[in-house]
């Protein structure tokens, strides 16, 4: 069976998870690496993708950064999103030949793993043709946006959890203007870390792969000096 | 020619948007390098050129969305005469174009070793030990850059295309500095020269000698620990209680039947599973002990898991034995030898680390006499287990060798007072002075 890393990071800044990801992303194009999957939280941060219109978000710079907003253009596909606390981010670090060489396949899998992982609390997702992504009703509940080089995979998806959802008033999220939800104003009462480990074991499940720790803590005491 | 295609990203996906030329009309470019950027279905894809050549022709401009296999670029091949206007230029024998719109300010700061004094051989390019990847060494060509002056950052040293990135742009030096000084370092504006504050004029560096100190950045996971420590200690009223045990009978059992577990089993026997057991009969008769806090309620856990914590080479980590309450000695000493051995190899599941309810660090093993651990949130409580070792203790007023240990207990004052933290640590002292189950 194929060997995942699983990576959770817990609460991370944008650019250094970025540059996690990218150094990955060489390694596992080198083989150095096998495939990862980077679990973790984003302080307050609005990304655009590379096709992102600037119309979509919908406040200035000024006022993001005083409401203590990072920005940060990057290479992913998709529009706009926001990313902070309560929302799980996924970053996969695939090499899709040696699964199955097919973009459409793989985003299906990864909208398989949030439904599935959903199903668990009750909530009943799915999907909306032409619209990827995870959405309860119309709601969209999970954003996914992706960059393959080489068939390796970056980016990925955010699941809101317990997202404080008033954020996304500063964009219009994936350049959609169909309302957003989280996994707690649906009535599933769930840490982020608990969700983590749910999505982890259904990505494994989809991806047909073992996850395996990797430079993880999630919990750690120690002695005093 | 090379004929560049839409190429099939899927089984359902039967067109693509082309977002993105990376390569303009005439310029080079080597096979598998990235040549455009197409977008389908919120995926944005880097397409790799199939030939090395000069890119002669695109027929699709940057927005339009065609069909898989419509031919979108063409490429003449090296030596091929190309239909691109600058096909021909000079470039033909050297790799020495960046592939940057700038090649003079890229030479400015890449080309410095090229036009220094000339290296005392001719060799080309110098290669560190190890494996290198093409990519890397394709830079290295390129940017003439000696890849051993390289500090790689990946594994096992291992140069990334991060690293020559980051060494092209590096602060530069001085020119005139001969290229062994040693790089500056921060302490040297220690003598202030308050006589002349106008001319802070940077001195020639004097021969600083060895340095003294070196700079590393955090692992992810020392930074994580260091993390998940101060939000303890943030979150927590830690108090430690130090209770000392007579692991005499403990002892004895141990020596009976440690031969058996190697011979049977093909692990040892430790002191460990016995304590484990211990905390497990007093976890369930004050359960507090196995509940966390959350913000006004009281969450008491049905399953008693126990997080064991386990020394990496860099860190720790703390694999959980869940329902240890349904183990023997036998099951939990399997359980622990099993987790600490993955532990250590990097072969946890992550649900193996997840769930704990109470926590054990046996830092006896390492010498230590006492600790006083920090809670492993969201728990609210954590045993400290020290070396066990023979001492003379006064017993009915006569003086004994007994197998003396030290178990300390960090618990968290906001839910657990002293009195029900020492009856709990007194059930765990009872249950193993008195040790007496026959079939571990």
């Amino acid at each position: 069976m194929r060997k995942c890393g699983l990576r959770q990071l817990g609460r991370i800044d944008y650019g250094k998870a970025f540059e996690l990801q990218q150094r990955l992303v060489e390694q596992r194009k080198e083989g150095a690496v096998p495939d990862q999957l980077l679990l973790l939280e984003h302080p307050h941060v609005i990304t655009m993708g590379r096709n992102g219109h600037m119309e979509n978000l919908l406040a200035s710079r000024e006022v993001l950064e005083r409401a203590g907003i990072a920005f940060y253009p990057t290479d992913r596909g998709g529009d706009v999103t926001y990313h902070g606390p309560g929302q799980l981010v996924g970053y996969p670090i695939l090499d899709l030949r040696e699964w199955q060489r097919d973009v459409g396949a793989y985003v299906r899998g990864v909208e398989q793993a949030i439904i599935d992982t959903l199903a668990e609390y009750a909530i009943a997702a799915g999907r909306i043709p032409k619209l990827t992504g995870v959405w309860v009703g119309e709601r969209k509940v999970a954003a996914i946006g992706v960059h393959i080089s080489r068939w390796v995979t970056s980016h990925g998806f955010a699941l809101n959890v317990n997202t404080d959802l008033r954020y996304f008033q500063y964009i219009v999220p994936c350049g959609l203007t169909k309302p957003v939800t989280s996994m707690a104003q649906l009535g599933a009462r769930a840490t982020l870390e608990e969700v983590s480990g749910k999505v982890a074991a259904h990505f494994g499940r989809i991806f047909d792969c073992e996850m395996l720790l990797e430079d993880t803590v999630l919990a750690a005491p120690e002695r005093e000096q | 020619m090379t004929d560049v295609v839409m190429p099939q990203m899927g089984e359902s996906i039967v067109e693509g948007t082309l977002t993105r030329w990376l390569k303009k009309p005439g310029e080079k470019v080597e096979r598998d390098e990235p040549l455009f950027e197409i977008s389908t279905d919120k995926v944005d894809t880097e397409i790799p050129s199939p030939a090395a050549g000069t890119l002669a022709e695109v027929l699709i401009e940057e927005g339009k969305t065609v069909g898989i296999n419509t031919v979108v670029a063409r490429i003449a091949e090296n030596g091929a005469s190309g239909g691109g206007a600058q096909a021909a230029a000079p470039a033909a024998a050297e790799e020495t174009i960046p592939p940057t719109p700038a090649p003079e300010q890229v030479e400015d700061t890449a080309g410095k070793l090229k036009h220094a004094p000339p290296a005392p051989e001719a060799v080309e390019v110098g290669e560190p030990q190890g494996p290198l990847s093409p990519l890397v060494r394709k830079m290295a060509r390129e940017l003439n850059i000696d890849l051993r002056q390289v500090k790689g950052t990946g594994a096992n040293g291992r140069i990334t295309k991060q690293d020559v990135e980051s060494y092209v742009t590096r602060p530069q030096q001085p020119p005139a500095a001969a290229p062994a000084a040693p790089p500056p370092t921060p302490t040297i504006a220690a003598a202030p020269a308050p006589a002349a504050p106008a001319a802070p004029a940077i001195q020639p560096l004097a021969p600083a000698g060895p340095a003294r100190t070196r700079i590393e950045p955090l692992s992810t996971m020392r930074s994580k620990i260091a993390e998940h420590m101060l939000l303890s200690r943030r979150t927590s009223a830690h108090v430690t209680t130090v209770h000392r045990v007579d692991m005499t009978k403990v002892a004895h059992a141990r020596a009976h039947n440690k031969a058996r577990f190697q011979a049977n089993y093909g692990f040892s026997l430790t002191y460990l599973p016995f304590i484990v057991r211990a905390a497990v009969v007093a976890l369930r008769q004050y359960p507090l002990l196995n509940a966390s806090l959350d913000g006004n309620n009281i969450v008491y856990h049905n399953d008693i898991n126990i997080g064991i914590a386990v020394a990496l080479e860099n860190g720790l980590i703390v694999p959980v034995v869940r329902n240890a309450d349904e183990k023997n000695v036998l099951g939990l000493q399997r359980a622990i030898v099993d987790l600490a051995g993955r532990a250590r190899s990097r072969q946890l599941k992550p649900e193996e680390v997840q769930g704990g309810t109470f926590s054990i660090t046996n830092f006896g093993s390492f010498g230590s006499l006492v600790g006083t651990p920090i809670i492993n949130q969201p728990q609210v409580a954590i045993m400290g287990v020290g070396t066990v070792d023979k001492t003379p203790v006064v017993i009915d007023d006569a003086i004994a060798i007994r197998s003396i240990c030290h178990l300390s207990l960090s618990f968290d004052h906001r839910l657990i007072d002293g009195a029900l933290a020492d009856q709990f640590m007194s059930k765990v002292r009872q249950v193993l002075e008195g040790w007496s189950e026959e079939v571990l």
